[in-house]
C-alpha cells in the first residue's frame, strides 16, 4: 500500500500559506487580498487534516470543520465591510483607501 | 468511555458567564427585529443587565474552580480575574455608548448584541486551556469587533477602520492558526497541559526548532492582536477611524483577553521554553515602547495620539512578560486593569468633546474645556496623569510593579530605556492638559453638549477605579499574586 | 485485503468508468433518439435566463450577495451535523438535546434575518421605492 508521505502535504501547505502571505502583501485589490487570507486558512486546514491522518486521530479533521465555519463567518463580515467601503469610495484599490494618513 | 463525553452540571456553572452573555446577546438580537424605533434604548439597558448578571455568574463560577468539557477551559483565579476585567470593560463601554448612539440617532440592538458577543469571545479567551478554544474565542471576539469598528456604515473613517482591522486581524489569525496546527502535529494535542507534558519530557520531545517555529507563529498572531511592534501598523488607523466608545472597547477588552491568552499559552504550554524567547520579547517590548511613544509625539489628532499611546502601553506590559516571574504576571494583570480604566475614561471624554459625527478630534479642539466643563476636564486630566504614571493614580502603581518585576529579573537596561521612553510620553500627554487648561475655548466648545447620563456614569466609574487602584492598590494585589502563583504551577 | 497500488484504487477506476458510461450513454441516447430543432433561441447558449450577450462585468444587485451570504452561513452550520451524526448513538439523549439547542440557536438567526426583511425580495424593493417617493415629495 502506497502512501503519500506526510512531508509532501506539509510542504504543499507551507507553499500555499506562503502564497497567501505574498498575495496579502503584494496585491492591490481588496478582494484579492481577502482571498489570499482565505488561502492561508485553507493551507492550515490541509496541515490539520494531514496531521490528523498521521496521528490516527479524528480531532484534526474536526478542527478543520471549525476553521471552515469560522472562515465562512469571517467571509460574510469581511465582504459586507468591503461592500460598504466600495459604496462610499467607488474603489477597491487598497492604496487609495488612506484618508487617515498624516 | 461514553460517560466521559457527557459533561457534569458543574461544568456548565463554570461557563455560566458565557452562557448568560449568549442568551442576552441573542435575546437582544431577536428583540431588535421586533422593537419599535423609539424603544431601542431599552436594548442597551438589557445589555447592561446581561453584563452585570454575567459578572455575578463569573464570581459564582469561581466557587467551583477546575476544568471543564474535556479540559478545554480552566476556571482559576487568573481566568476569573480576566473574565471580570473584560466584563467591566464591556459595562463601561455600553454605558458610554448609550449617550453616544443617542447623539448619533443610531441606537440599535445589533450594536449591543455585538458587544455582548465580543465579550463572549473574550471570556472564552480568558478561560481557554486549549488552542482550538483560543482560536474560536479570538474569532468570536474579533468578528464582532470588526463589525463594531465599521458600525456607522456611511462614515468613511468608520469604513476604513473596519476594513483595515478586518484585513490585518484575519491575517494575524491565520498565523496563529498555522502555529496551532504545527503544535497539534508536533505534540498530538492542542491541550496546553498536554503540550507542556510532551515538550518537557525528554523522551517525547519533538525537535526544538519545530516547536520554536510553532510557538513563534502563535506569538506573531497574538502580538498582532495586542498591537505590539512590529505588528502595530493597524492600530492608529483603526483607533482613529472607529467611533470613540468602540475604540475604547477595542483598546481595552480584546487587548486584555489577548494578553491573558498570551500568558496562559506561554506560561502553561511553553513554560519550559521561556529562556529561549526572552531575548525576542525583550527587543519587541523595547521596540513597542519606542515606536508608540515617539510616534505619538508628532500627532495632532487626539484619537491617533491615544492609539500610539496604547501601543506604548502594550510595550510596558510586554516588559513585565519578559520578566517571566510571578511578580511579572501579577504586574501584567494590574497594568491591564489600570490601563483599561484610564484608557476607556480618556476615550469616552474624547468622544464627548468630538460632538456629533466626531468633528472635533484635534488636540486644539480640547482648548478651553476646563472653562466650559471643569468637571469633565478634571476627569480627563486625571486619566492623562494616570497614563503618564503620576502617583495617586492607578497608572503609577501599574508602571511601578512592571518595572520592579523587570528589575528583579535583572532586566536593568530594559527598565532604564522603558522609563526613558515613558518620560518622553509625558510631553505628548501634557499637550492635552495644556490645551484644556491654558488655551481659550474655540469653535468646538460652542457645540459642546452637557455630559449625557450614560457617559457620566462611564467616566466617573473609570475615574473612581483609577483612583482606587492608585491609592489602595492592595485591594487587588493579594488576589493577583495568588492568581499568578496558580498559573505558574499548572 | 488489497495490497498493491493497483488493487487499492481498482474500485475507483470502475467507478470512473461507470460514470463515463452513464454520462456518455445519456448524451449519446438523446443525440440519437431526440428530435432536432434548429432555431435562433435553441442555438443560443443557456445562461439561466440571463441575457447571454453583453458586458460580463455588469454589477449584480446587492441582494444577490445578501442571499448568497445568508445561504452560505446556514449551509456551513450544517457541517456540525456530520460529526454529531457519527457519534449520535453514543451520546444518546444528551447529544439529541445538545443538537436541538444548536438548531434552536441557528433558528434565532433565521428569525432575525427574516424579520429584518432579508428574505422579502419584492416587498423590500417596494419599501425602498416608497422611501424614494417620500424623499422626492
Amino acid at each position: 500500500m502506497h502512501h503519500v508521505p506526510l512531508s509532501w502535504y506539509l510542504i504543499l501547505s507551507a507553499i500555499l500559506f506562503a502564497l497567501g502571505i505574498a498575495g496579502f502583501i503584494y496585491r492591490k485589490n481588496i478582494i484579492t487580498v481577502f482571498m489570499s487570507i482565505e488561502l492561508m486558512l485553507n493551507a492550515v486546514n490541509l496541515s490539520f487534516v494531514a496531521f490528523a491522518y498521521q496521528l490516527r486521530q479524528v480531532d484534526g479533521q474536526i478542527y478543520a470543520f471549525f476553521v471552515m465555519v469560522v472562515a465562512a463567518a469571517e467571509a460574510a463580515v469581511g465582504l459586507a465591510i468591503i461592500l460598504t467601503v466600495f459604496k462610499n469610495r467607488k474603489t477597491l484599490q487598497i492604496d487609495e483607501i488612506d484618508s487617515m494618513k498624516l | 468511555m461514553i460517560g466521559n463525553y457527557v459533561p457534569h452540571g458543574v461544568e456548565y456553572i463554570r461557563i455560566l458567564p458565557e452562557i448568560l452573555l449568549c442568551i442576552f446577546g441573542i435575546l437582544i438580537m431577536v428583540l431588535e427585529a421586533v422593537t419599535a424605533e423609539g424603544q431601542k434604548r431599552m436594548l442597551g439597558v438589557l445589555a447592561l443587565v446581561g453584563i452585570v448578571v454575567a459578572f455575578a455568574a463569573n464570581l459564582y463560577a469561581y466557587t467551583v474552580p477546575g476544568q471543564a468539557f474535556q479540559n478545554v477551559i480552566t476556571i482559576d483565579a487568573f481566568a476569573t480575574f480576566f473574565r471580570g476585567l473584560v466584563l467591566v470593560v464591556g459595562l463601561l463601554c455600553v454605558f458610554a455608548s448609550l449617550g453616544y448612539l443617542r447623539r448619533q440617532h443610531a441606537e440599535s440592538g445589533e450594536y449591543y448584541s455585538l458587544i455582548l458577543f465580543s465579550l463572549i469571545g473574550q471570556c472564552i479567551l480568558s478561560t481557554a486551556n486549549e488552542l482550538i478554544m483560543v482560536f474560536i474565542g479570538l474569532e468570536i471576539s474579533s468578528i464582532a469587533t470588526y463589525v463594531l469598528a465599521g458600525y456607522f456604515r456611511d462614515d468613511r473613517r468608520n469604513n476604513e477602520a473596519a476594513l483595515k482591522y478586518f484585513l490585518l486581524g484575519s491575517f494575524a489569525t491565520a498565523f496563529l492558526l498555522y502555529g496551532i496546527a504545527w503544535c497539534y502535529g508536533l505534540t498530538g494535542s492542542t491541550n496546553l497541559n498536554e503540550i507542556h507534558r510532551v515538550i518537557s519530557d525528554p523522551g517525547l520531545r519533538p525537535p526544538v526548532v519545530l516547536t520554536g517555529i510553532a510557538a513563534a507563529l502563535i506569538l506573531i498572531g497574538l502580538l498582532f492582536k495586542v498591537s505590539a511592534a512590529p505588528f502595530q501598523i493597524w492600530a492608529p488607523d483603526v483607533y482613529q477611524g472607529a467611533a470613540s466608545p468602540v475604540t475604547a472597547f477595542l483598546s481595552a477588552g480584546p487587548k486584555a483577553a489577548a494578553f491573558a491568552v498570551l500568558l496562559r499559552i506561554f506560561m502553561t504550554g511553553f513554560g519550559s521554553f521561556s529562556f529561549r524567547w526572552a531575548p525576542l520579547l525583550w527587543s519587541i517590548a523595547l521596540l513597542t515602547m519606542i515606536i508608540g511613544n515617539f510616534a505619538a509625539l508628532t500627532q495632532s489628532n487626539v484619537k491617533r495620539l491615544m492609539a500610539y499611546s496604547s501601543i506604548a502601553h502594550a510595550g510596558y506590559i510586554l516588559v513585565a512578560i519578559t520578566a517571566d516571574s510571578q511578580l511579572g504576571i501579577a504586574a501584567v494583570m494590574f497594568y491591564l486593569a489600570a490601563y483599561a480604566l484610564m484608557n476607556i475614561g480618556a476615550f469616552v471624554v474624547i468622544g464627548h468633546v468630538a460632538a456629533k459625527n466626531e468633528r472635533y478630534v484635534r488636540i486644539e479642539d480640547l482648548a478651553g474645556l476646563a472653562k466650559r466643563q471643569p468637571a469633565t476636564a478634571a476627569l480627563f486630566a486625571l486619566f492623562v496623569f494616570s497614563l503618564i504614571g503620576v502617583p495617586l493614580t492607578g497608572g503609577f502603581f501599574a508602571k511601578f510593579y512592571v518595572f520592579r518585576a523587570a528589575l528583579e529579573a535583572h532586566l536593568v537596561w530594559l527598565t532604564v530605556l522603558g522609563l526613558a521612553t515613558s518620560a518622553v510620553a509625558a510631553f505628548y500627554y501634557l499637550k492635552i492638559v495644556v490645551a484644556m487648561y491654558m488655551k481659550e475655548p474655540g469653535e468646538s466648545m460652542a457645540d459642546l453638549a452637557p455630559l449625557s447620563s450614560g457617559t457620566r456614569v462611564a467616566v466617573w466609574a473609570a475615574a473612581l477605579g483609577t483612583l482606587i487602584l492608585g491609592i489602595f492598590p492592595s485591594v487587588l494585589l493579594p488576589f493577583l499574586s495568588y492568581s499568578a502563583s496558580m498559573l505558574g504551577r499548572q | 485485503m488489497p495490497t498493491t497500488y493497483a488493487e487499492t484504487y481498482f474500485p475507483l477506476l470502475i467507478q470512473i468508468l461507470i460514470a463515463l458510461a452513464v454520462a456518455g450513454g445519456m448524451i449519446g441516447a438523446s443525440a440519437f433518439v431526440g428530435r432536432k430543432i434548429k432555431d435562433r433561441v435553441k442555438n443560443s447558449p443557456y445562461e439561466s435566463g440571463m441575457e447571454p450577450v453583453g458586458n460580463a462585468r455588469e454589477r449584480y444587485s446587492v441582494k444577490f450577495y445578501l442571499v448568497a451570504m445568508v445561504f452560505i452561513l446556514f449551509d456551513i452550520e450544517a457541517i456540525f451535523l456530520y460529526p454529531w451524526a457519527v457519534v449520535y448513538r453514543e451520546l444518546r439523549l444528551f447529544g439529541f438535546f445538545e443538537m436541538l439547542l444548536f438548531i434552536a440557536l441557528v433558528l434565532c438567526g433565521f428569525f432575525y434575518i427574516w424579520k429584518k426583511g432579508v428574505l422579502d425580495w419584492s416587498t423590500e424593493a417596494h419599501g425602498e421605492r416608497e422611501q424614494e417617493n417620500k424623499r422626492v415629495a
